[in-house]
């Protein structure tokens, strides 16, 4: 049975070299990195060279400014509450914007609930926030600015560069959350201005449960872990060393592969986004047309619920991805999406459709031909659909 | 996430649609998450003759919506006022914790109907469709907190068990 994974935001599969390369690491037997025997050697050589992979991927000066941990979430947990920590005396206030995920949010309101103060910039109906802004909710107090890269439910890119422009200027410490950019967009944390950025494995085809947190030289943040002295005394305990041996695969190879992916991801989604028309009507487009992953369609289908379709599409065995309140733990709509001005009921029929380098064309032609379906059944369920044809 | 029966249900909604002139019409929506369901109601000698619905919601809002009119259909008006929540939860052998305030839509939405079929029966100027425009709870449903499952108490927006605002917070 074929499944159509049209779910790459979440996770993307394995590069089968990055499944090899982690097999041929189980059988070599590691010892921990940190001894200093033969054994400990060889583990701490294969850390290095991950190390040189991902510090290449995002072109970091130095690969020592490559901080391995657990994923994307430690890294913006380590990146928000190691700045604020180590940096308490100098102030207490952080600008972010109303579209982070919830890493960001809830290590924020963490934060709140200790005395800092945090000041969220909105964004335009397009989903960008405006660097100006940005730099005017800086204050003395202020230490650190985190804005993500890219929206994980609308793919909406932010002015990065422009804004760690602002940070460099005000001296103030600027962290971005990277996790769904890395891998899919090239990413130059020197040009980017960034002091700290987020990214996690999995969204380069390598495994999950492994990511990191680039920190440039001299930035001034307290670890989130303590103990040992791994990862250059950033994070301790023993490293994961098989997933990251996983993950330094898969940076080369998606450094190499990058520019090849991003035009074949580009052209699967202006199809889906060309043909959809003639499939079905009334549903908004999320995703920012210019600054955008290029592999992400952000869709609120109108008078019908995300969950639903969800359920449906997967009966056909095509696997996407709803913002529906529904479907999410909280039950509440997505605080992304009404910041875009929806309503919730627009909000409740959002798909996230995410491509991967082994989607086709054929594949965005089940997808739609499905959808038309599953939108026509779940449309005459609906109280409002038939309001709205009434007029 | 959802069982054979709710899938079955979701899958496969037993009396969808609308019933033209119709003797009772219940209009819910759920403020939590935005869902909506009708219900219309042909009567015929204080029996519910036929029952149709729609609603817009989740795979376990139109399970509900179906499993309750197959329950409701038939019924005697006395009959049907008694159909609760947890009636429907039961017979669709449980939802999950989180989605049990799905079920509250349905048996709002019959009790509506019904009740506007007796207003109009008394020659009462039939109401605007009304919509709970807050969380209420209704047949004695116990709400759970979205993130630890545990039950809470009346319409608080702080679970203390998990220390987690229940309210969206910018």
């Amino acid at each position: 049975m074929k499944i159509i994974n049209l779910d790459h935001i979440s996770s993307k599969p394995l590069l089968p070299e990055v499944k090899a390369a982690m097999i041929e690491a189980i059988n070599k037997d590691h010892h921990n990195p940190s001894s200093q025997h033969k054994s400990g050697e060889v583990a701490a050589e294969a850390l290095v060279q991950a190390r040189g992979s991902v510090a290449e991927l995002i072109n970091a000066a130095l690969p020592k400014e490559v901080v391995f941990n657990s994923g994307g979430t430690e890294s913006v947990n380590h990146a928000i509450k190691g700045v604020a920590m180590a940096n308490a005396e100098k102030g207490k206030h952080i600008v972010t914007s109303n579209i982070e995920h919830n890493a960001v949010i809830r290590s924020l309101r963490r934060l709140k609930s200790m005395g800092y103060k945090v000041t969220s910039v909105s964004v335009n109906e397009k989903g960008r926030v405006n660097p100006q802004e940005v730099a005017e909710a800086i204050t003395d107090e202020t230490i650190l600015v985190s804005i993500m890269h890219s929206n994980n439910e609308t793919g909406t890119i932010q002015p990065i560069e422009e804004i760690g422009a602002i940070t460099r200027e005000k001296k103030v410490i600027f962290h971005t959350d990277a996790v769904d950019s890395v891998g899919v967009v090239p990413i130059d944390v020197q040009k980017m201005g960034v002091d700290l950025l987020s990214f996690a494995a999995n969204n380069f085809y390598g495994p999950t449960g492994v990511g990191g947190l680039y920190i440039r030289r001299g930035s001034r943040i307290f670890p989130l872990i303590d103990g040992g002295v791994q990862e250059g005394n950033k994070r301790a305990g023993t490293e994961n060393l098989l997933g990251i041996i996983g993950t330094g695969v898969a940076a080369d190879i998606t450094r190499r592969n990058l520019d090849q992916w991003y035009n074949h991801y580009k052209a699967l989604t202006n199809k889906l986004l060309n043909d959809l028309p003639e499939y079905i009507s009334d549903y908004i487009i999320n995703t920012h047309p210019e600054h955008s992953l290029p592999n992400m369609v952000s869709m609120s289908v109108q008078y019908i619920e995300g969950e639903s379709v969800m359920l449906m599409l997967d009966d056909d065995n095509i696997a996407v991805s709803t913002r529906s309140a529904c479907a999410t733990g909280s039950l509440r709509a997505s605080h992304v999406l009404i910041s875009l001005g929806l309503s919730h009921a627009d909000a409740q029929g959002t798909l996230v459709l995410s491509f991967g380098k082994d989607n086709t064309e054929e594949d965005v032609t089940a997808f739609l031909i499905a959808l038309k379906n599953v939108v026509t059944t779940l449309r005459n369920i609906s109280p409002l659909y038939q309001k709205a044809a009434q007029g | 996430m959802y069982n054979k029966v709710v899938m079955d249900h979701f899958r496969n909604p037993r009396n969808v649609g609308v019933i033209e002139n119709p003797d009772g019409v219940g209009e819910v929506g759920n403020p939590l998450c935005g869902d909506m369901m009708t219900i219309y109601l042909k009567i015929d000698n204080e029996n519910i003759d036929d029952i149709k619905f729609q609603t817009f919601g989740c795979g376990s809002a139109i399970a509900v919506s179906s499993m309750l009119t197959e329950i409701a259909k038939g019924k005697s008006l006395d009959e049907a006022k008694k159909i609760t929540n947890k009636d429907v939860a039961k017979a669709l052998e449980g939802l999950p914790k989180n989605k049990l305030h799905c079920s509250n839509l349905g048996a709002d939405a019959l009790q509506m109907a019904i009740k506007d079929y007796e207003d109009r029966k008394a020659g009462k100027k039939r109401p605007e469709l009304i919509r709970i425009d807050k969380h209420e709870h209704s047949h004695g449903e116990q709400c759970y907190c979205p993130y630890c499952d545990i039950e809470l108490e009346g319409s608080t927006t702080f679970c203390n068990a998990c220390q987690s605002s229940l309210e969206e917070e910018h």
